[in-house]
């Protein structure tokens, strides 16, 4: 458990103005790794995607891919950076079993990608997030431990290594020093990691799943006391694995430095350890125990000098940023703010947009992947793009009721059948007889029976009292076993007693 | 029947071909000189007879069944010990990696198969590739066969004594400052460092990744040049490969033909520390060549002086990356897993058990040249000389076609007797590293026996890169005049001796 001191978020806000920085790990969608002909693909058995590459065998030698190339620059381009007309990859040194070469191929002093700025929103006011650089690297493999309490190599009696993940290629973003953002600073830090997020996705160079860790954000704030220009020491937290966690941790950050400063002491320049489950930092490694990477050009491989008509080329692929997009769509769909904000936030908009693209009225889509779907995909803790039912099929039931094949309340099992493997939306309402009974002799024959059931209802409504119709449709509902358009039944129920 | 061992590769390829004799005759005979003389020389650290007799026997039958083969199928070959081959240990001479079997070939060794030659097994080295004598092999090191008392040159000596020694009429060895020119030099046989990018370093386990070159070695110009055309050429595999087609070494070497080529001397590759003997035998090659048509002038380099020290702390830099890999966690030796040591405490046991103490001096060399606050007065400074190297042989080359120097400043000395000086160790390679700093070609051909001790010198010939062809052309000349006024090949006076 933590035992930090903790003070007011405000009262620090009042004295200190936090400075952020941000270095998010995009791990790229490739088909094969960064330098070798490995797949990618996430979950394999383990070291079943190896090859002497990317297991780093004596001799063996990396070749870069072309397309994470292609990939790196075009995030660069959206993060309006300067592309490198030549750039290198460089050795960074270090031990670690994970690193199958002990030296990690990424770029140090020559990035691909450099000088960027991007534009988001919190609370109606607009930040500019200075983009110092982006740059290719290769991920490291993955370390399971095994025989502790926690999971972490403290305390674990052995370790296993997965090297699949070895290789794969990320893109590492790194902005400059962020002033300015006050008491906004957690929610700024979750706003650009969200920009990011779905200007990548939009993109369509990398999955962006936190939880799979194709998205990585480290997380630096220091405490500026107001009116100095004098930078505080920085914490670096590691292990931020939701865009909530990354507002959360910056906020616990800012309270702890904050008590540290108050009470007369020095921040220590470290990383720290986000604990989400006890919503805590502990500290890991300090400046003191941090390693000299002992940087210098990779000799394995050839400069990279993309052409500036390629990137002129690559500069057209760039989609608009998501607010702009976000902003087009809603007009589109007669949205509200509101409700745009939601679908975002529970990224459902890919979805509600393909689920238009598949036939389906804007409003519908909403409804159903912002309620039935998104409970469902809470109450599995997946993503709506999870779920076991596609756009497409969505799109399908919403058809199915706009021909009044059937109702809405039929829809929702519909869509629970579809849930559960059963099929397309067709089927299921063929094979489990789901069609509304649009048979008027039957309907009547059931309207008939209810009216001489409640004779006095229906002397009511004689009378002209017609919203006393309500109570007759849900007996006739209720006969019918919901397989009647509630519309045609009122219609039929008020003809029967005019 | 004249044994098959003292024939040229050209020779026994052309008896091949006209089955006159089979690869199983020709191989074994090999296998047989090794077993005879090799626990003297110790050329060898692995012996794949069985491997190599069976691939005879396919290229035998593939032949007599009238398939159309690679003019050196069914030709032995000997391959460093840095080269990895499917099926062989491959050690690098090296504790750590004992009893390594890698998973793949390399690129060269592939080639080698692609041609159906027979690999008789992997050669001696100095640890890594590091040395100048193969005395730093962990497994013992290996003889002259000029003289056994003497190195053999290194760190590719296992290669150029087999050569010297009759157990393999052609070897492949890596060339970083001097390994495969310097071997040559004092073992009287041929040994050519290809531009760096021309011959692939796919599977050649790395010194020094800017540096390495995998090269051909061999007995005279023209096998060297044959073996230099199977081996080269462009790799995928390989970002530093060079995509264009390689310099017709084949042609060149049997031109002999330097009339009108223009042949500089470097005035900064001669003088102090040259032993007389190399130097005599050097004047006398030069004369030679002038004499056959060839306009010799001398030329100045003015940062070669500079080129030791700065190999010295490229090199060893890219060493302590390149080898952080051998840390038990893999493949290779592991020292300390006692359940109880940390993962960081095998390494450290293990590389302390595995790596010899020429590798660990570099290691050490190289991880403070590269640390933060040190690397712009060394590594960068020395990545500075390497550009104003590269800007001497570009200026020499506006004048000369190719360059000439000794190729090594004495001729073989005693085992031992540098052991505890590396900077006299370091020496060796003073006239040849200034060629892998710079990636152009050069190679080491026969001068002659040393007046003073009998031993045999080298001269060196460097050329631009991607003009390998030019080092054949003065190869082959220079052969063809030397033997002309010996009577005989030069390892033919060893053969004599030895019989």
């Amino acid at each position: 458990m933590s035992v930090d001191e903790l003070m007011d978020f405000d009262e620090v806000i009042a004295s200190y103005d936090p400075v952020l920085g941000l270095e998010v790990h995009v791990e790229l969608n490739t088909a094969s790794k960064m330098f070798c002909s490995c797949s990618t693909l996430f979950g394999a058995d383990p070291n079943s995607q190896t090859c002497p590459v990317c297991l780093g065998l004596p001799g063996s030698l990396p070749v870069v891919n072309g397309k994470a190339v292609e990939s790196s620059i075009r995030i660069g381009l959206a993060l309006n950076c300067s592309i490198a007309q030549w750039c290198r990859f460089a050795r960074k040194n270090y031990f670690y079993p994970d690193m199958t070469k002990n030296f990690q191929t990424s770029q140090y002093d020559e990035p691909l990608c450099f000088d960027g700025e991007v534009d988001i929103e919190v609370n109606q006011q607009r930040f500019t997030i200075p983009i110092e650089r982006a740059h290719m690297e290769e991920d490291a493999g993955k370390s399971v431990h095994r025989g502790g309490t926690t999971g972490r190599i403290l305390g674990a009696d052995y370790s296993l290594m997965d090297y699949n993940r070895a290789g794969v290629p990320l893109v590492e973003i790194v902005t400059k020093p962020i002033f300015g953002t006050g008491a906004d600073a957690p929610a700024v830090a979750r706003a650009y990691v969200t920009f990011l997020r779905d200007m990548i996705r939009d993109l369509g160079v990398s999955d962006v799943r936190m939880e799979q860790g194709s998205l990585r954000c480290d997380a630096n704030v220091s405490l500026m006391p107001k009116g100095s220009t004098t930078l505080g020491t920085r914490t670096e937290t590691k292990n931020v694995n939701s865009l909530r966690s990354i507002e959360k941790a910056l906020r616990y950050e800012i309270c702890r430095q904050g008590a540290v400063l108050a009470s007369g002491g020095r921040v220590i320049q470290e990383t720290r350890h986000w604990h989400e489950d006890g919503g805590f930092t502990s500290p890991g490694r300090s400046k003191e125990q941090a390693e000299d990477y002992r940087y210098f050009p990779e000799p394995d491989l050839v400069p990279i000098a993309p052409s500036p008509q390629w990137i002129d080329e690559l500069r057209q692929t760039i989609p608009d940023p998501p607010a702009v997009r976000q902003a087009a769509l809603r007009d589109l769909w007669g949205f509200t703010e509101l409700e745009m904000r939601d679908v975002v936030a529970a990224q459902a908009l890919e979805l509600i947009e393909a689920t238009v693209q598949a036939g389906s009225p804007a409003h519908p889509a909403r409804k159903w992947w912002m309620t039935q779907l998104a409970r469902h995909a809470n109450a599995a803790q997946i993503e709506l793009d999870q779920l076991a039912i596609s756009p497409q099929q969505v799109a399908e039931v919403q058809a199915l009721i706009d021909q009044g094949v059937i109702n809405d309340k039929v829809a929702r099992s519909v869509i629970e059948s579809v849930l559960d493997g059963e099929g397309n939306p067709g089927e299921i309402v063929q094979k489990q007889g789901l069609a509304v009974v649009s048979d008027s002799s039957l309907l009547q024959a059931a309207i008939d029976e209810v009216i001489a059931a409640n004779p006095d209802v229906a002397d009511k409504i004689r009378a002209g009292k017609v919203q006393a119709v309500g109570a007759l449709i849900g007996s006739v509902m209720t006969a019918m076993s919901g397989k009647a358009d509630a519309a045609k039944v009122r219609e039929m129920i008020v003809a029967s007693l005019s | 029947m004249t044994d098959l061992t003292r024939f040229t590769a050209a020779q026994l390829a052309a008896m091949l071909g006209a089955q006159e004799v089979s690869s199983q005759e020709v191989t074994r005979a090999h296998l047989d000189r090794i077993a005879e003389v090799d626990d003297d020389i110790h050329a060898f650290l692995f012996v794949d007879a069985e491997r190599a007799l069976d691939t005879a026997l396919q290229i035998d039958n593939r032949r007599s069944a009238g398939e159309t083969l690679h003019p050196l199928a069914g030709v032995p070959v000997a391959v460093k010990d840095v080269f990895c081959y499917t099926g062989t240990p491959t050690t690098c001479a090296s504790k750590i990696l004992q009893g390594w079997y890698p998973p793949y070939n390399a690129t060269v060794v592939q080639r080698l198969l692609d041609a159906g030659m027979v690999i008789l097994g992997k050669t001696n080295m100095d640890e890594f590739a590091m040395g100048s004598s193969t005395e730093n092999s962990a497994f013992g090191p290996t003889r002259n066969p000029w003289d056994l008392t003497r190195i053999p040159g290194g760190s590719g000596g296992g290669s150029a004594a087999s050569l010297a020694g009759f157990e393999a009429p052609l070897a492949i060895g890596s060339d970083t400052g001097g390994s495969i020119r310097q071997p040559a030099a004092v073992t009287g046989t041929v040994g050519t460092k290809p531009t760096y990018g021309g011959s692939s370093r796919y599977g050649l386990i790395a010194m020094a990744s800017s540096l390495d070159t995998p090269g051909p070695c061999a007995r005279n110009v023209l096998d060297a040049a044959l073996l230099h055309a199977v081996i080269s050429g462009y790799d995928p595999q390989d970002s530093t490969s060079i995509n264009a087609a390689p310099a017709d070494v084949v042609t060149a070497a049997r031109s002999s033909d330097v009339r009108g080529m223009k042949i500089g001397i470097v005035k900064e590759l001669s003088g102090e520390g040259y032993s007389e003997g190399v130097e005599a035998r050097f004047n006398e090659a030069v004369e030679l060549l002038a004499s056959a048509g060839a306009e010799v002038i001398e030329v100045s380099c003015p940062h070669f002086p500079a080129a030791l020290g700065a190999y010295y702390l490229i090199m060893p830099s890219e060493v302590s990356s390149n080898l952080a890999r051998f840390d038990a966690m893999r493949y290779g030796l592991r020292v300390g897993d006692d359940q109880v040591n940390s993962a960081e405490q095998v390494m450290r046991l293990t590389r302390d058990a595995g790596l010899g103490a020429e590798v660990k001096r570099r290691i050490i060399l190289g991880t403070y040249a590269l640390s933060s606050g040190y690397y712009d007065a060394y590594y960068g400074s020395a990545q500075k000389v390497r550009t104003l190297i590269i800007q001497d042989f570009a200026q020499a080359f506006s004048q000369v076609d190719v360059l000439v120097s000794p190729t090594t400043p004495t001729t073989a000395f005693p085992l031992g007797e540098r052991l505890d000086d590396p900077m006299a160790m370091y020496m060796a390679d003073l006239c040849t590293i200034p060629s892998n700093l710079a990636g152009n070609c050069a190679a080491s051909f026969p001068a002659g026996l040393a007046p003073d001790d009998g031993l045999p010198v080298g001269i060196q010939v460097m050329a631009p890169v991607m003009c390998d062809d030019r080092l054949y052309r003065v190869g082959s000349a220079l052969e063809r005049l030397l033997e002309a006024s010996w009577g005989s090949p030069l390892l033919a006076q060893l053969d004599k001796e030895q019989r």
